[in-house]
This record gives structure tokens, C-alpha cells and sequence, in this order.
């Protein structure tokens, strides 16, 4: 009977305030973490064809500086940044340029420019492309370039060009470098893995954002239920004797990972409504992206690989994986086991990934998870929308402190100026904590982003 | 190459919380289970079936209205049945069956349907329906203090009044039907019961009025299950606590004790299952304290001071009315927008 197997009490019902610092509100979420935490990243194999879209960051696409028929090494830059927030793409494996057209869909079905390439058989695709550099005599300008040269963008799944935050925006300063290593998304552990694996390069990368963006000091706030990576990162601040670096386990809590809680809990800091972190001297970087500028800008090579965790119901083999970016997803399934005719495939996590209608794309500098369910095991977030009935388990969760019920009602007659004006439409980031606690099965979320995209348009028409 | 099916796409997020609306409302009816079950087992049979007759008067009323304005039955999300129930316990066990009856129409169909159904009304309709027969009925001894001291004639429960058990031990234990409540004992004799009476339910009163100790405990169930908010009733208890200490303190011979106050009559009950009534409920963090407090020393006040020994049921009714006003007067500063902002040079 459904009447018992619900949790009593779920973790943290009764955290008092005095226990430990967190941002208000949140939910707990199943994790499913127990599917891949515990497992070694491994590498893939490299598919005989690699389909590398164009534009795999927030901002301007790539422009290719390739041509069809043109050989490439594994790591030479194949197409340059196309602006300043942009950033340049390199050839994740040696092959030929196969043809540079509109190739892959995006999640939503349209399709987008990328170039296809056909791997050799026969390299064993080490990359020669290579122009190692001494960090300590760079000047902060030397690495945010580097850096851009990279190709790097936060791998969080936000895609936003790495090296525009390196730099403190004009009139302000950074004071506090802030490693985000909360993965708060149920099924991801990609981080984990990184932050437990990729320990040096982790510091390293953060030691180079502290230069050139001036912060005096630098915080890795990781989730407590990950306590083997803080553990093993304060024993490698330790033993590197980084005194102005220091690593703080914050509450389990969804959405923790989220860059406005993270500096709520760590610093008791609130970011302004439509602000960013630098107004309060904050800059955060996700850990994954740090341990690939940890890597990449000593080495001097381009960002061609990123690890993915593909989990779920789906797949016999979940795990974390090196994947060569511009990887067909269909290669993906076949190599981690995934079932034939899977009932649903959501990039990124469950709470703010995307559920996608074709399998006719490939893995891009965004994608932080790949999660396979069967037709039976679908997540469960579908039943009949019920009236509201004003429980306050939406009010209770959200982290913006927001009414999303209110929202909800005012999005359903069209009101979205009132929205707007009366109850901070804007500060909503979508996290989803609303319509997941909503017991009347509300899409709150969806409705919230509807009027959001409305007003967007409106002001666009008007301006 | 794959065979490619239809992948199923929905928008985010992905994952959802356990709990439905209905799967709330049954949770609700299994607490109210053993408040009912000590009614029947304090005041006979009479109150079994009064609580047999408001639930399917509701029930009833519900069907007939969905069905008039031809919409899919919603009696299965059991939010009716807790009406059907709480109605039931605010009423005395005495109480004329047809008017019961009369009542849970009343309470269904000007309490809920008329608004549009659940989550539109505005008041808790089981105290609708009550406030709707005690207003209209003052004609019947159903609700004149003395209404447990003889049988009420032409009372269809009156074949129903006998003891489940009858036994001497209980017929001394269990005196409800020959004589007043603490409340009338107090208000007009000065009489004080003992609060271990209350708390067991060794007293009279309305069906689910007596026992505040199970009253209290059913309640702590729903909320150790994360069902309830602890909130609601901690403020209509510590309201009433806040406001009736200062009088006793003043006078105690005129005036009750603070713990008399909160575990006679229909406070607890009150507390834990009419105010709580998620619908006619402020939404706003600072707003169900609000409500809560105002509950609770509206209940004191009129219990001392209004012409009527029993408050919390008209205390409830009046702070759903006000709800909508409380939740535009502490809607929540939302986050980022503290009114000094935050300089650059901290952190
Ligand atoms: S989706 Fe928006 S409204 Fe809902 S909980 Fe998150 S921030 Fe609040
Ligand atoms: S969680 Fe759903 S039912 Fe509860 S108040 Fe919010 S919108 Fe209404």
C-alpha cells in the first residue's frame, strides 16, 4: 500500500539553523547517486565518426577554419571563437574532415552547423597538438587568453565561455573565488569523480583563476554527502600548503549546486535579484572546469574530451566516462549497455536536464550527464494536474523565496506583468523545486518559464 | 543503427516528490480514523451513525454537483470525505440525523461547490455547514448547553443514544450525555474540569471534542509523516496559550487556566484539523504564523468574552476570511532583494 513506503522523516526535516549554515528552503530528491559515485572514470572508444557541433557554449557559434577533405591531428583547433564571449572548437580525434554542414540536431530538434569527421582506424589518437607552457611567468592577460584558447566553458552545463568570468568585470573586484563541487542533480557524479580523481589538477586550474581574477582567497564547497572528496582535497591543500585556499562540506540540499545558494551557504552572502556573484566580489567555477584548466592551460592543448556520467534505469553499464566531444549519442548507448528502444533520454540531470525527442545529436562541452529510462521506469512526473489546494509545499521549497503557487494561478489568466512586478517573476532560475513538491502535480516550473519567456519577448517586440 | 522509437519528452523537472493530493487527503481521513472510533466509543452508537450520515450527506452533495455541471467525479482525491468526517466531530452526538444530513449538503454545497470546488473555497466547509445549522437551528436543544442532560425529542439519533458499552465502569467514566460541557460548566457555573478529563476524553462535549490527548496525537502523526506542517497548530495553541495566561494570571478565579483553555472544547481539534485545512490557508511563510496566533486568541477571546462558551470553530471561519489579506500583507521578501543592498565590498 502506497501509505507506507513513503518516508517518515526525509533527510534534514529537522535541521535547525543553528546546525548548519544553508540557503532557505530546497528539497531532497532521491539521489541514485549509488549507481556510479563509487566508480573509476573510464575512457571510451573512439567512434569511427565524431560529429563536432559548432556551437557548444552560451554566445556567438564557432566559425570552422576547416575545409571537407582536410586532414586534422587530435587537439589542433578546427574552428576559432566567434566573438569574445564565444569560444574556439578542436578536433577531438585525428581524422579527415568528412563535411562541414547542418549535421546534429539540437535537444530541441532543430538542426545546427558541425563538422563530421571520419576517425582513422589506425592512430592510436594521442595528441600531438601540444604547446606546454610554464604558468607561474604568465601574466593574468597570458592565461585568460590561454584559457579562451582552450576552448573552455563551464562544464557545469551552463556552457558560458570560461574565460570571460576569469577577469573581474569592470568597476569591480573579486575578492572570493568560489569551486563549486555540489553536484546537487540526483544521478550525477561527475564531479565526484573529478574532484577524487583530478585532485591536482582541480587546484592547480584554481590557483590560476585566483591570478588572474585577483581573488586573495578561494573555497571548494562540496555537498556532505560526497565527504570522501572533501576529505581528499583538504589532505592536497595540506599537503601543497595552500593557506588561502580552503575546502567546506556544505548540506545536501537540492539545489545547492546553484551558484546563488552556493555563496548563501558559504558566505552568507545573497547575489542582488538580477545581479551576478561579481557585485557581492564573487566569481564561481565549477570543479570540472577547473581541473580541465588545470590541465589544459599548462599543456597547452585545446578542450576535446569531457567526462559524462551516463546512468539510469537504462544503461547495464552506468558509469563516468571520458567522451570525446562530438560523440554520436547512439555510440554512447551501444558502448555503456544501454536498452534498445529507451523510453526517455535526459541531458543533464533530472531536476533541470532536458528530456530530448531524437537520439540525432552528439555529446557537446555541456552535457554533464546522459540518463537512460526504460518505457516502464520513466521518471515520475507525470500524472493529471489537480486544482491547488494550497498546501505551501511549493512556497516551502522554493530557494528564491518566491510563491510559485501564486505564479502558477496568475500564469493561468495571463497576468505575467503582475508576475513580474508584484512577485519577482524574474528571479526565478527554473531549479524546479516547486513544481517537484507540488502534490497536485502543477507544472509550476514550465508555467513560470512560459510567462518568463513572454515577458523576454514583449520587452523584445518593444525595445 | 538503433531502431529508433519515439522517445517520451517532458519538460523539467524530471523527477517529482511522492506525495498526491489524494494520497494527503486519505492520510488525513486515517488520523481522524481513531478520533471517530473514541467518539463511538464515548457516546454510542448515535455517533457512529452521525458520522456515517454527514460523510455520505457530503459524498452525496459532491457527486450531485459534479455531476450537474457535468464534470469527471472528484470523489476519489477524498477531500469530501474529511469534510463529511470533521463535520461530524464538531457536532454534538445527540444531534437530530436529518440535520446532519442537512448540514453536510450545506457545508458541500455552500462551503465548496459553489466556490468551484476544491482548492477554491475560501472557508473550511465543514465549518460552514456547522456554523450553518447552529445559526439556523436555535430552535433545537441540539446546541443549548444543557443538551446533554436529557434526550432530545424528536431526535432521530434518540433510538441510537446508547452506550457501545454499558457496563457501570464506563456509564461512571463516560457521563457525556448527562452532563454540560467543561466549557458551559465554566462559563456559566464557574466549574472547572480536570485537565487530565480533557486530555483522555473523560468529558462531554461535541463527537471529536473531548479527547485532546488523541486529538493531539492523530495530529503529531500527520506531521511526523511530513504531511502537515508543524506550524499551524504550534500558533493556534501558542496563541491561545499567549493571550489566556495574561487573564489568568490577572484574576484566576474569574478566569481559566491557559492549559484548561487549550485542551478543552474544540480548540485542538480545531487546531490540528480545521485550521490546517491547507485550502482557506495563508501561503506565506510569515502568514501562517499570523493566522495561526490570530486563531488562537480569537478562540480565547470569544470564549471569554462572546456570548458563546465554544470560540475556535467561528475563530476559524474568521481567519479564512482574512487569509487572502495576510497573505498580501507578508508576502516574502524574495531572495536578493533585502532592502539595504549589499555592497560590493563585503565578502
Ligand atoms: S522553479 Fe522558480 S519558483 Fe520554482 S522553486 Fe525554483 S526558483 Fe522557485
Ligand atoms: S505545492 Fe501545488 S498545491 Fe501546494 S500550494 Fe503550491 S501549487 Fe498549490
Amino acid at each position: 500500500m502506497s501509505f507506507f513506503n513513503q518516508p517518515f522523516t526525509q533527510k534534514g526535516f529537522l535541521r535547525l539553523p543553528w546546525q548548519s549554515k544553508s540557503f532557505a528552503n530546497g528539497i531532497h530528491p532521491e539521489d541514485h547517486k549509488e549507481l556510479t559515485e563509487r566508480k573509476p572514470i573510464r575512457r571510451m572508444p573512439f567512434s569511427n565518426k565524431i560529429i563536432v557541433p559548432l556551437s557548444q557554449s552560451i554566445g556567438a557559434p564557432a566559425k570552422p577554419i576547416v575545409s571537407k577533405g582536410q586532414d586534422v591531428v587530435r587537439g589542433e583547433p578546427i574552428a576559432e571563437a566567434g566573438g569574445f564571449v564565444s569560444a574556439p572548437v578542436h578536433a577531438p580525434v585525428t581524422g579527415t574532415v568528412a563535411a562541414v554542414d547542418e549535421l546534429v540536431s539540437m535537444p530541441n530538434g532543430s538542426k545546427t552547423p558541425a563538422i563530421l569527421i571520419d576517425t582513422w582506424p589506425s592512430s592510436d589518437q594521442t595528441v600531438r597538438y601540444l604547446q606546454p607552457r610554464d604558468t607561474s611567468v604568465m601574466s593574468a592577460d597570458d592565461l585568460v587568453k590561454a584559457v579562451q584558447d582552450a576552448g573552455v566553458v563551464g562544464l557545469g552545463g551552463a556552457a558560458f565561455p570560461t574565460h570571460v568570468k576569469m577577469k573581474a568585470p569592470k568597476g569591480k573586484t573579486i575578492k572570493t573565488l568560489v569551486a563549486n563541487g555540489c553536484e546537487c542533480e540526483p544521478y550525477l557524479t561527475c564531479d565526484h569523480r573529478t574532484m577524487l580523481e583530478y585532485t591536482d589538477n582541480l587546484l592547480r586550474g584554481l590557483q590560476l583563476a585566483m591570478v588572474t581574477s585577483g581573488a586573495k582567497k578561494a573555497i571548494i564547497g562540496i555537498e556532505d554527502n560526497k565527504m570522501d572528496a572533501v576529505e581528499k582535497i583538504r589532505q592536497s591543500i595540506v599537503a601543497r600548503q595552500l593557506t588561502n585556499i580552503t575546502c567546506e562540506a556544505v548540506p545536501t540540499c537540492y539545489p545547492q549546486g546553484a551558484e546563488k545558494m552556493l555563496l548563501k551557504s558559504l558566505l552568507g552572502l545573497e547575489v542582488p535579484a538580477g545581479g551576478i556573484p561579481a557585485d557581492i566580489g564573487c566569481a564561481v567555477f565549477n570543479v570540472g572546469t577547473l581541473a580541465q584548466i588545470g590541465e589544459l592551460v599548462p599543456q597547452g592543448r585545446g578542450l576535446i574530451e569531457r567526462i559524462v556520467t551516463v546512468s539510469g534505469p537504462g544503461v547495464s553499464k552506468p558509469g563516468n566516462y571520458i567522451i570525446s566531444l562530438g560523440t554520436p549519442l547512439p555510440f554512447v548507448l551501444e558502448q555503456t549497455g544501454a536498452i534498445d528502444n529507451p523510453g526517455m533520454i535526459i541531458l543533464g540531470g533530472p531536476m533541470m536536464g532536458m528530456s530530448i525527442a531524437t537520439r540525432d545529436i552528439a555529446t557537446t562541452k555541456g552535457i554533464t550527464g546522459i540518463l537512460v529510462f526504460t518505457p516502464e521506469q520513466l521518471p515520475n512526473s507525470h500524472e493529471p494536474e489537480m486544482p491547488c489546494i494550497g498546501c505551501r509545499a511549493c512556497v516551502e521549497a522554493c530557494p528564491m523565496l518566491l510563491n510559485p503557487s501564486m505564479l502558477g494561478k496568475l500564469a493561468d489568466v495571463n497576468r505575467h506583468q503582475e508576475m513580474m512586478d508584484k512577485f519577482h517573476l524574474m528571479n526565478c532560475f527554473e531549479c524546479g523545486c516547486c513544481s517537484n513538491s507540488c502534490p497536485a502535480n502543477i507544472p509550476l516550473t514550465q508555467k513560470i518559464r512560459v510567462a518568463k519567456q513572454s515577458i523576454r519577448q514583449k520587452a523584445r517586440s518593444a525595445g | 543503427m538503433i531502431k529508433q522509437t519515439p522517445l517520451t519528452i517532458r519538460t523539467s523537472p524530471h523527477l517529482k516528490k511522492g506525495l498526491t493530493v489524494p494520497q494527503i487527503m486519505r492520510n488525513v481521513v486515517y488520523a481522524l480514523l481513531p478520533v471517530c472510533a473514541w467518539a463511538v466509543w464515548q457516546f454510542g452508537i448515535s455517533a457512529l451513525a452521525m458520522i456515517i450520515v454527514t460523510t455520505l450527506s457530503c459524498m452525496a452533495t459532491e457527486q450531485l454537483f459534479t455531476a450537474i455541471s457535468g464534470k469527471k467525479s472528484t470523489l476519489s482525491d477524498y477531500s469530501v470525505v474529511i469534510t463529511g468526517i470533521l463535520l461530524a466531530l464538531t457536532l454534538p452526538p445527540g444531534f437530530p440525523l436529518w440535520m446532519a444530513a442537512v448540514a453536510g449538503f450545506v457545508a458541500v454545497a455552500l462551503g465548496k461547490m459553489l466556490f468551484g470546488g476544491l482548492g477554491q473555497n475560501p472557508f473550511n466547509p465543514a465549518l460552514v455547514g456547522r456554523a450553518f445549522v447552529q445559526s439556523i437551528t436555535t430552535w433545537t436543544p441540539g446546541f443549548l448547553p444543557e443538551r446533554f442532560a436529557s434526550f432530545i425529542p424528536s431526535s432521530l439519533a434518540l433510538p441510537f443514544m446508547s452506550p457501545a458499552d454499558s457496563s457501570d465502569w464506563i456509564a461512571g467514566q463516560v457521563d457525556a450525555y448527562s452532563s454540560a460541557t467543561p466549557l458551559s460548566l465554566f462559563k456559566f457555573e464557574q466549574v472547572t474540569t480536570s485537565t487530565q478529563d480533557l486530555l483522555l476524553g473523560m468529558v462531554s462535549g461535541s463527537a471529536g471534542e473531548t479527547s485532546a490527548l488523541l486529538v493531539l496525537l492523530c495530529g503529531g502523526f500527520l506531521i511526523a509523516r511530513g504531511i502537515m506542517s508543524w506550524k499551524i497548530p504550534c500558533a493556534v495553541i501558542l496563541g491561545a496559550l499567549l493571550t489566556a495566561t495574561p487573564f489568568w494570571l490577572m484574576n484566576a478565579d474569574v478566569y481559566p487556566t491557559p492549559l484548561f483553555v487549550i485542551f478543552s472544547g474544540g480548540l485542538m481539534l480545531a487546531a490540528m484539523f480545521m485550521a490546517t485545512d491547507m485550502v482557506g490557508t495563508p501561503l506565506t511563510p510569515a502568514g501562517i504564523w499570523i493566522y495561526g496566533l490570530f486563531i488562537g486568541f480569537l478562540t480565547v477571546i470569544i470564549r471569554l468574552f462572546g456570548g458563546l462558551p465554544e470560540g475556535a470553530m467561528y475563530a476559524v471561519l474568521v481567519a479564512n476570511a482574512l487569509a487572502p489579506l495576510i497573505d498580501s500583507v507578508t508576502q516574502p521578501r524574495a531572495f536578493g532583494t533585502r532592502l539595504k543592498q549589499q555592497s560590493g565590498e563585503e565578502a
